[in-house]
């Protein structure tokens, strides 16, 4: 069992609990999440590289380290393990930002609880993204969704009591809908008469019935969608985040947002196209919405972090929004806007988080000229805002310009509009950060207090730079990307709709 | 008559056998020995659930019958017994530091002597095949439980409790008697297998859909099913916790099992036509009330009778299920149910005895001043509310599957109800944790140490929560065990 790569995704940070169960001090826990992410870098990297060298071997199989353990024998629950190349993108996704947030709550008050809920959400991250059984990959969901309750309650700020328990019940809505799906999906997963199954893969070569199909996928992506902030289910998103403390506000908008979009293809697409098919263009509405209200819905906001939330609502609406395309080109934009988006967004927030830390207000009418006080924090805020509206070298341009082209392929005049409509979020996108930028970074110095403030630590401009870098690499590499994400591809999603 | 047919009863028998023990150990020790009681029982009672698991002692390995088929018993019957015996070891290692005060001292002994009888009658209901026995188990269970409520009988509340827990009783065995009278008049027998036919051949009439109204009455007085159910939370909050806990595990889940049988083994053959829809409709109410009322209480008692009300609907749905699959996942409820329940009153129970405290604002700050309570408190929270990696999302997890293994629309639907609720109750149950440990306000119970059976106690029922679920042989095992059984044959 252990000879397999992914399960380990699993076993360090369940080493991690234990490890920091045994701590004593904040020196202890520094060190096991520390180490435990740094150990999780790694093994993604080589997960990275030995899944290319299998692929450059010629391995066309749709998953590669396939491996399954069973569970629950008579209903046929297995812990089965198995990744594609968006898969391995995402669990080095999830990696670089638990990474990085580790450094950014390197002053959290009881670190010891804080690193064991924090730790136990991304075992429910690397959980999903490694499963390919509908069970374990719903437990985990589930695992990762309930800390948000006590990370948001407890080291929260604000309105933490209501925006915790809004997201919690909202998400937890969520997945009493994808439960529900998932049981449909298990029951119809097979033909009369052969053993019923939870494996995706197996459950992609037995067609489910079309008429329970147009019942299943709404429930699914709805259940998904939630978690991706559709509209008109995104309300959680801005509370939640604004209420967040930094690290959790990095891995819920960089990571967990991306579980859903991650669902939704996997699950609700990927097993049922034809329901796909014929109910897009109802979320296809939604998601559009989605784009362009989370947008405006930016201009407006004078608290960072509600900015950057309702920022997050419009860039997750968009990875939806081209998986609802349908066509090998929008799709692939799409991962690449959730690597995208979960980079930069972890970026804008722990830098949030940083001038927060100094400031105490995050209030931009009340701050000002911030580029003189703490000029690295404020670069690296402006590199953030670039890649978010979509300069070109950083990840956003890549993503986004993508999935417009993609989308642009559908000839019919429904899809047209609504790329057209979803493009102009752009410019709004543009309006909003730089808005920001000129006004809490460039404009008078406010509150002269803030005079004294100091630049970054070691470790903020550690976790920084690590981000900026993987925003970059993906700008400036984007091949190497869309590769590792287009091969696996795999025709069978695209049979039924004849591409 | 042949008196070998006893040996058939064996887990009553050994009921029987502790609760004699126990009665003279009461009686003939001497006053100082009975301190050593409460350990006694327990030890007693521990051993006849470990006999009971083991098929060649205590327990079944295949069907057997009695008394002209009065009585049967099999494996799957044997392990709902197993079941029920946990919990009540639970319960008797939990009640340890109460029945151990001096002001119980010459009444400890009344009761164990008590719960020992209502364990009785219970196994008696679940093996009953004839309706004579089955209600000579039902008052067994249900009488001794209302002294059992009144046992601190200087409080106004308890005594009140009992007042309002013996109407009901009667009242409901009262309706449930009239269903049976009805019953006896469509097929003019008592034993299921007798009506069983009777029902395949009668046909529908409106007695026989009065008759399955009064039955399902009767139960869901027991089972405190809405609209039957308005004794539950007085009663609950009035009764000393130990017996408010018993009340609320064993009590609830025998009565589950006993209703199933009923349902299945008489009235299987209505079905579709009867049945489906009436418990459709309670199972609907019962959830959405109960929820919808805890989310009020402040009481810790009250909130949990709520709850446990709401949690009742879920278990009806293994039985609305009809089918193997669900047999076997409410079995599984119901365990996993004692252990979740259980650990939360647990923490209620030490807390009331050391402070005197049973409000959910009383437990403010209890995660600064009694981290391991807390934490037990949450666990049972995330259990009861249906979190992963916890036993209850399991429970939960397959209760749903098994049910829509029925495979009608109308099921999904129902599911899909009883889905949207457990959001409901999540909201509940999270503001006991929000209480413990996001509330800024002052701790309201300082920093106590419990006593070595609480902690014990606890310690059972928090490895329950963990355990139960993650390692899937308790599962597995009883899915196996309900296939083997000859319920199989009446269920879908």
């Amino acid at each position: 069992m252990f000879s397999n790569i992914l399960i380990w995704f699993v076993v360090i940070p369940l080493l991690m609990l234990a490890g920091l169960g045994l701590c004593r001090d904040v020196k202890q826990v520094r060190a096991v999440a520390v180490a435990g992410s740094t150990a999780l870098i790694a093994l993604s990297v080589k997960l990275l590289v030995d899944y290319l060298a299998l692929r450059a071997a010629g391995d066309t199989a749709p998953m590669l380290f396939l491996g399954s353990w069973t569970w629950f024998a008579p209903l046929n629950i297995n812990l089965a393990v198995g990744v594609d190349g968006i898969s391995v993108a995402m669990i080095l996704l999830s990696s670089i930002i638990l990474f990085t947030g580790s450094f950014a709550s390197w002053q959290v008050p009881q670190p010891k609880a804080f690193f064991l809920w924090l730790i136990l959400l991304s075992t429910g991250v690397f959980g999903f993204f490694i499963s390919i059984d509908l069970f374990t990959m719903f437990m985990f969901y589930e695992v990762a969704l309930i800390p948000m309750y006590l990370l948001i309650g407890v080291w929260g700020t604000g309105r933490k009591e209501y925006s915790a328990m809004k997201l919690t019940l909202m998400l937890m809505g969520g997945s009493a809908f994808l439960m529900l799906g998932l049981i449909g999906i298990y029951y119809h997963s097979a033909p009369a008469g052969q053993p019923l199954t939870w494996n995706i893969l197996e459950i992609v070569n037995n067609t489910i019935d079309p008429g329970w199909q147009r019942f299943l996928f709404p429930m699914t992506f709805v259940g998904f969608g939630v978690l991706g902030a559709m509209f008109p289910f995104h309300t959680w998103s801005p509370d939640g985040h604004a209420c967040a403390p930094t690290a959790v506000s990095m891995l819920h908008a960089g990571v967990l947002m991306k579980l859903g979009g991650y669902g939704c293809f996997r699950v609700a697409i990927y097993l049922m196209p034809q329901a796909a098919n014929e109910l897009a263009w109802i979320f296809l509405i939604l998601t559009g919405i989605s784009v362009v209200y989370g947008a405006f819905s930016a201009c407006v906001q004078t608290d960072l972090k509600y900015i950057n939330a309702y920022s997050s609502v419009s860039h997750c609406g968009l990875v939806l929004f081209a998986i609802l395309m349908l066509n090998t080109t929008a799709m692939t934009g799409a991962i690449m806007q959730m690597l995208s988006h979960g980079l930069m967004t972890a970026l804008f927030f722990a830098l949030i988080g940083m001038i927060y830390g100094r400031t105490h207000t995050r209030d931009i009418t009340k701050m000002g000229g911030l580029m003189r006080i703490m000029p690295y924090l404020c670069v690296c805020y402006v590199i953030a805002g670039m890649a978010s509206l979509g300069l070109p070298g950083l990840s956003g341009f890549v993503a986004e310009m993508t999935i417009f082209v993609g989308s642009f392929q559908h000839a019919d005049m429904f899809h047209r509009v609504f790329t057209i409509v979803a493009c102009c979020s752009i410019v709004i996108t543009a309006v909003y950060i730089l808005r920001v930028v000129g006004k809490l970074l460039f404009g008078p110095v406010y509150d002269k207090h803030h005079l004294e403030l100091t630049d970054a630590t070691w470790w903020e401009r550690f976790s920084t730079v690590g981000l900026i870098v993987s925003v970059a690499a993906i700008g400036c590499f984007p091949n190497f990307f869309s590769n590792l994400i287009k091969f696996t591809f795999s025709p069978e999603i695209f049979k039924v709709l004849g591409m | 008559m042949d008196y070998s047919q006893f040996l058939v009863m064996k887990q009553e028998l050994a009921v029987l056998v502790v609760f004699l023990l126990v009665f003279l150990y009461d009686t003939f020790m001497p006053r100082g020995a009975g301190k050593a009681l409460p350990a006694f029982t327990t030890v007693l009672l521990l051993l006849a659930t470990a006999a009971g698991f083991c098929p060649d002692c205590l327990g079944s390995s295949c069907s057997a019958e009695a008394f002209a088929g009065m009585y049967a018993t099999s494996p799957i019957i044997s392990a709902i017994k197993n079941i029920l015996n946990i919990g009540a070891v639970i319960v008797l290692i939990q009640s340890v530091s109460w029945a151990g005060s001096d002001d119980m001292r010459i009444r400890r002994g009344e009761f164990y002597e008590l719960l020992l009888v209502t364990l009785f009658g219970m196994y008696l209901m679940i093996s009953a095949r004839h309706f004579l026995l089955f209600v000579i188990g039902l008052e067994c269970a249900s009488l001794p439980l209302a002294a059992m409520v009144a046992f601190d009988k200087s409080r106004y509340e308890s005594n009140e409790a009992a007042v309002k827990y013996i109407l009901t009783a009667v009242f409901s065995s009262a309706v449930f008697m009239m269903g049976l009278s009805f019953v006896y008049a469509l097929g003019g027998s008592l034993y299921f297998s007798d009506l069983y036919l009777a029902m395949a051949g009668g046909g529908i009439s409106l007695m026989l859909v009065l008759a399955i109204a009064f039955v399902i009455a009767g139960m869901g007085f027991k089972l405190s099913l809405v609209p039957f159910h308005l004794w539950t939370a007085d009663v609950y909050q009035g009764a000393p916790t130990s017996v408010t806990s018993y009340l609320s595990v064993i009590s609830k889940g025998s009565a589950a099992f006993a209703f199933l049988v009923i349902m299945a083994q008489v009235f299987g053959t209505c079905y579709a036509e009867v049945w489906e829809w009436m418990l459709y409709a309670i199972i609907i109410v019962t959830i959405t009330v109960g929820n919808l009322f805890a989310m009020r209480q402040n009481n810790m008692k009250r909130f949990l009778a709520f709850s446990s009300i709401s949690q009742a609907g879920y278990i009806m749905l293994g039985v609305i299920g009809f089918n193997t699959m669900s047999m076997a996942a409410m079995m599984y409820y119901i365990l996993v149910y004692i252990f979740s329940n259980l650990a939360a009153f647990g923490v209620i129970g030490a807390i009331e005895r050391a402070t005197g405290k049973i409000d959910m604002s009383d437990y403010c700050g209890l995660s600064k001043t009694n981290p391991r309570l807390a934490l037990c408190m949450m666990l049972a929270m995330f259990s009861l509310a249906g979190i992963p990696p916890f036993a209850g999302f399991f429970s939960k997890f397959f209760i749903f599957t098994g049910a829509i293994n029925q495979g009608s629309v109308a099921i999904y639907v129902l599911v899909l109800i009883a889905l949207i609720n457990t959001i409901i109750s999540l909201y509940y149950y999270l503001l006991v944790v929000k209480a413990m440990y996001i509330n800024p306000d002052k701790p309201v119970v300082q920093p106590f140490k419990s006593t070595c059976s609480e902690r014990l106690g606890l310690w059972i029922t928090v490895a329950g929560i963990l355990l139960l679920g993650l390692a899937s042989c308790v599962y597995t095992w009883l899915l196996n065990t309900s296939f083997l059984s000859n319920f199989a044959a009446y269920l879908m």
